[in-house]
């Protein structure tokens, strides 16, 4: 038994809380305690990570309060859940290096209630990953999303809407895959994961399995923004504060995307997605018109940040559709572009936050000249776009690659076309961003209200962005090793 | 030495890499010492290159395995003979260009200088490692760099225009780079491998439109970039960019890249068998020999010097690619030195048009009567040029078109036979008349005799004294004539090239 696993959310759990103690009086104390926290988190994860690959990568398993499961809830770290807490952990940390003078801002004055907030929703994504329990699982999203809800709503003056708006999906969301859990305990009489998976092949013909499978994987691809469940999305990515978007974006809907993967892969057995319900092929034709979709509104839009958006929603497709592939290389296409993704997202939109303090813009069009005056920010934004476009060799093209072949294993070439055409979508609309960074600006141009003083975006916040757009390349480079470690691993369960 | 040798194909790359970044740090603070990085990487890797020719003649190869790209592909290098050629030529031809490119830059007071001279520098590392690589992952990799780093070179202008052209560039390059990984995605599906061999490694025993699909892919992801039609429209307008990068990129190193491709295509991923029995061997050499009348057609209507060499290109990249196409090694050798003695003369030409621009301000070819008596060096070597584009004997175009017929006639494909000389007369029908006006025609304007700067003359001079030396001692230089055979010798051998 190791305490790693349930030491990562209940560390930040604690952090959390303390920060908002804290942080009442003085929020940068609190913002000190929570950073403090998530780099804990960080080095927890990071040491479960080690323990994990040193000890033959038996899974680290806690049974809280010694309860052991059945009966007791069970965090389990195994490949699957170390590759998403180092990530989400990581990225974590550096929007949280990044967020004080975004957002004193942007948002001045509720700084004490953000860092706090902040921590919850780490905690909670952590928390979903590291789980063992289908229930469980539901807390912690819940925990999440209602922190995500607070945090988003600071913002713009139409950031409650939007905010609003997607408690009330996310309720729904949440509420499905409540009774689809449900289904399950009545039918097999547990919610531990690794119970689930040793009782569901009996009674994979029950119907109440299969409606509770609709129910759970419907509630999860709304959180996770599938097409056609994406329409919540765009409005709360433009209008919350720059910081808040940079952990939400890259990761939020990407945990959803592990929570289905985790089903798949090692709750219901297998095939069970693919011969006997189904879904796999759903969400693998949702995901290509999603990618298609997003890519296509992307390109028509002036905001920089609602650009990011539709983009957002086409990426989180090649997840779906990596699922959707129902094949070892397809799936680990999905499972690195999960981290592909969050890195680039992560760059890309804290670029817009460093965009938006030093110059106050956030239209594409009043770009143009930055590449002079913030070089480092815009290099990091280059690295970020082609990454996206998937030129190698950068991140983005190795997620491609391996969802490439993995369409031709599925013998899907409408897949495969989807996957081509996207990459050239995705560069019409960051090509276009690129091309204005370096121009000359027009000289009548209107400075535009609300900047602190121009050039190079502050270390804080530059820091941050250079690690990541590093990132983009280390892990395209690197790309084999993460497969060859991890991800092989998580996978196993389809070989064979 | 020998550790620097055998590392040589990485130095090959790197050098012009770090030259970038310190390009870049140096900037306009100190102009000499920005353009010195330009001449030290430039030498250094030639240098490089040509220390590996007499080993690679030899039989050596000097490979270098870096990194596990996916799995089972590595990041690979491997100098073999074709991949030699092309590295070869592009980075002595990158020596010259880069006096002439600090002529020209400093005469026309071109803008962003040091971003022009650091990109150039990373075209020229992307360059060298498609001529390096050892497998289709490597080779995208270093093709896709070469396409995003040519783009700020083609908006260099920074006009409206620039940027019209700047998108379609890039719209035909990522198109180019998705088909090709979808092809390379398919290959790999089928055969489990990427790794170049002599001969190529695929089979025809393999699912049948699944190989002509990734040939198509392969089509267009070389074909762009190789300007065959109807792949070209991108081509005559890059030519938008200071003519140093018209001069090298797109008569040398971009354009060659993707005949190349070709090479690397039909030579060691298909090979010649499996290209025939697919049936696209006739579709390529068809498609070549369409690009070949058409192009010289339309360079004949052109008045803009610039835009009637560019479709010169156009047709000249067709004819390595017929080479490639008609599959006898007589065609494959005439070809593959095609690629050497073309770069010679066409880069020529392209200097000499920069030169006519910067020094009088020349764009068009009707304002060049009696230039010759002003500038008769520029336009003796131009002259050069033109006879060597034609094919006249004495010329290394005379040489490889020779080869080329030679195969044709093998092939028995004396369509292509007739399609090769028609195109020679075309040549001379679109180059000769400027050399005519040029000499012929009397100008009062021009009574006396006065260049462009040395940093230009020199250079032109030097190309065009190659591209007389390719055609009566094709060996004497660095030995691109041997080179060029032992590169086909590894295509007939088969094994790893």
């Amino acid at each position: 038994m190791s305490q790693i696993p349930v030491l990562i959310p209940t560390i930040l759990l604690l952090t959390a809380l303390i920060a908002l103690l804290v942080g009442l009086k003085n929020a940068r104390a609190g913002h000190a305690v929570s950073l403090l926290g998530m780099v804990i988190a960080l080095l927890l994860s990071l040491g479960g990570l080690r323990a994990l690959l040193m000890g033959g990568g038996e899974p680290l398993r806690y049974a809280m309060g010694n309860w052991l499961p059945p009966i007791g809830i069970e965090f389990v770290l195994d490949h699957l859940a170390a590759y998403m807490t180092v990530l989400i952990s990581f990225l974590g940390m550096l929007v949280l290096v990044f967020a004080p003078r975004a957002m004193a801002r942007e948002t001045p004055g509720r700084e004490g209630l953000a860092w706090p907030a902040m921590v919850l929703l780490v905690a909670g994504l952590n928390g979903m990953c590291l789980t063992g329990d289908v229930f469980n699982l539901y807390v912690f999203l819940e925990i999440a999303a209602l922190s995500a809800y607070a945090l988003l709503a600071i913002g713009d003056r139409a950031a409650p809407v939007a905010s609003l708006r997607y408690l009330l999906v996310g309720a729904v969301a949440g509420g499905f895959y409540l009774i689809g859990v449900a289904f399950l305990y009545f039918s097999t009489g547990t919610l531990n994961m690794a119970d689930l998976h040793a009782r569901l092949p009996e009674l994979i013909e029950n119907r109440a399995i299969l409606s509770g499978a609709v129910f759970i994987i419907l509630g999860l691809a709304i959180k996770m923004a599938l097409f056609p469940f994406h329409f919540w999305l765009p409005d709360v990515y433009t209008k919350a504060p720059s910081a808040v978007v940079g952990i939400v974006a890259p990761v939020m809907t990407k945990v959803s995307a592990y929570a289905i993967i985790r089903l798949f892969l090692d709750v219901f057995p297998p095939g069970f997605f693919t011969d006997i319900l189904p879904m796999a092929s759903t969400i693998g034709w949702m995901s290509a018109g999603g990618i298609l979709f997003g890519s296509i509104l992307a390109v028509s839009q002036q905001d920089y940040r609602r650009m990011l958006a539709y983009s957002s929603v086409g990426q989180v497709a090649y997840v779906g559709i990596g699922i959707g592939m129902a094949n070892p290389v397809g799936m680990i296409g999905g499972l690195l572009h999960i981290l592909n993704h969050a890195l680039m997202k992560a760059c890309l939109f804290l670029v817009g936050g460093a965009i938006r303090y030093r110059t106050g813009r956030t239209q594409i069009p009043d770009f143009a000249g930055l590449g002079k005056t913030m070089p480092w920010t815009m290099a990091a934004f280059v690295v970020g776009a082609l990454a996206m476009v998937g030129i190698p060799p950068t991140a983005g093209f190795f997620s491609k690659w391996y969802l490439l072949l993995g369409a031709l294993e599925a013998g899907n070439l409408w897949w495969f076309g989807v996957i081509m055409i996207s990459s050239l979508l995705t560069a019409i609309y960051f090509f276009r961003v690129v091309e204005t960074l370096y121009r000359d600006p027009a000289p009548d141009a209107a400075q535009v209200e609300g900047g602190v003083g121009g050039g190079e975006a502050p270390a804080s916040m530059l820091i941050p962005i250079l690690i990541l757009g590093g990132g983009i390349l280390v892990a395209g480079l690197m790309n084999v090793v993460i497969v060859n470690a991890l991800l092989q691993r998580v996978v196993a369960p389809m070989a064979g | 030495m020998n550790a620097i040798l055998a590392h040589a194909p990485l130095l090959a790359i790197l050098v012009s890499a770090i030259a970038a970044l310190a390009i870049v740090f140096t900037g306009e603070r100190n102009r000499n010492l920005r353009e010195g990085w330009t001449l030290l990487a430039a030498f250094s890797k030639f240098g490089l290159i040509a220390a590996m020719t007499p080993g690679v003649l030899a039989g050596r190869r000097y490979e270098i395995q870096l990194l596990e790209l996916a799995p089972g592909i590595e990041l690979a290098l491997r100098a073999d003979p074709a991949g030699l050629l092309f590295a070869l030529s592009a980075s002595f031809l990158w020596i010259l260009t880069s006096f002439y490119a600090i002529g020209y830059m400093r005469g026309a007071e071109e803008k962003k200088q040091t971003r022009f001279f650091a990109m150039l520098a990373v075209c020229l590392s992307a360059t060298v490692g498609i001529a390096l690589s050892a497998n289709l992952l490597t080779f995208v990799l270093f093709y896709e760099i070469l396409s995003v780093a040519t783009y700020p070179l083609v908006i260099h202008k920074g006009t409206e225009k620039a940027y019209r052209i700047g998108r379609q560039y890039l719209t035909y390059a990522i198109t180019a780079g998705v088909a090709l990984v979808a092809g390379i995605a398919v290959v790999y599906q089928l055969a489990g491998t990427l790794d170049f061999q002599g001969g190529g490694f695929l089979s025809a025993s393999m699912n049948h439109s699944a190989l002509v699909a990734a040939f198509l892919l392969f089509f267009v992801g070389f074909g762009v970039k190789a300007g065959v039609m109807p792949l070209q429209s991108w081509l005559p307008n890059a030519m938008i960019a200071p003519t140093p990068v018209s001069a090298l990129l797109h008569a040398v190193a971009v354009v060659k890249a993707g005949v190349f491709g070709f090479v690397r295509l039909v030579g060691f991923v298909f090979g010649p068998e499996v290209t025939r029995e697919i049936g696209m061997a006739g579709v390529l050499a068809g498609a070549a020999g369409i690009t070949i009348l058409l192009a010289s057609f339309i360079a004949m209507t052109k008045d803009d010097l610039k835009a009637r060499l560019a479709y010169s290109t156009v047709g000249h990249l067709s004819y390595i690619v017929l080479g490639v196409a008609l599959l006898t090694p007589t065609a494959m050798l005439g070809g593959a030195y095609h690629m050497v003695t073309h770069a010679a003369m066409k880069i020529t030409l392209f200097f000499c048009a920069g030169a006519l621009y910067v020094h009088m301000h020349y764009t068009k070819v009707s304002e060049l009567d009696g230039i010759g008596r002003r500038m008769p060096l520029t336009m003796t070597a131009f002259a050069i040029g033109a006879l060597g584009l034609a094919g006249i004997p004495g010329t290394g175009g005379f040489l490889s078109k020779w080869f080329i017929a030679q195969g044709a006639v093998e092939a028995d494909q004396l369509l292509f036979l007739g399609i090769l000389l028609l195109s020679g007369l075309l040549n001379a029908a679109y180059l000769f008349p400027i050399v005519i006006r040029a000499f012929f025609r009397r100008s009062p304007e021009h009574t006396h005799m006065s260049e462009a700067s040395w940093f230009m003359v020199g250079p032109i001079l030097v190309t065009a004294s190659l591209a007389v030396l390719l055609g009566v001692r094709p060996d004497a230089l660095f030995q691109f004539f041997s080179v060029a055979s032992e590169a086909v010798r590894t295509v007939t051998l088969g094994g790893t090239p």
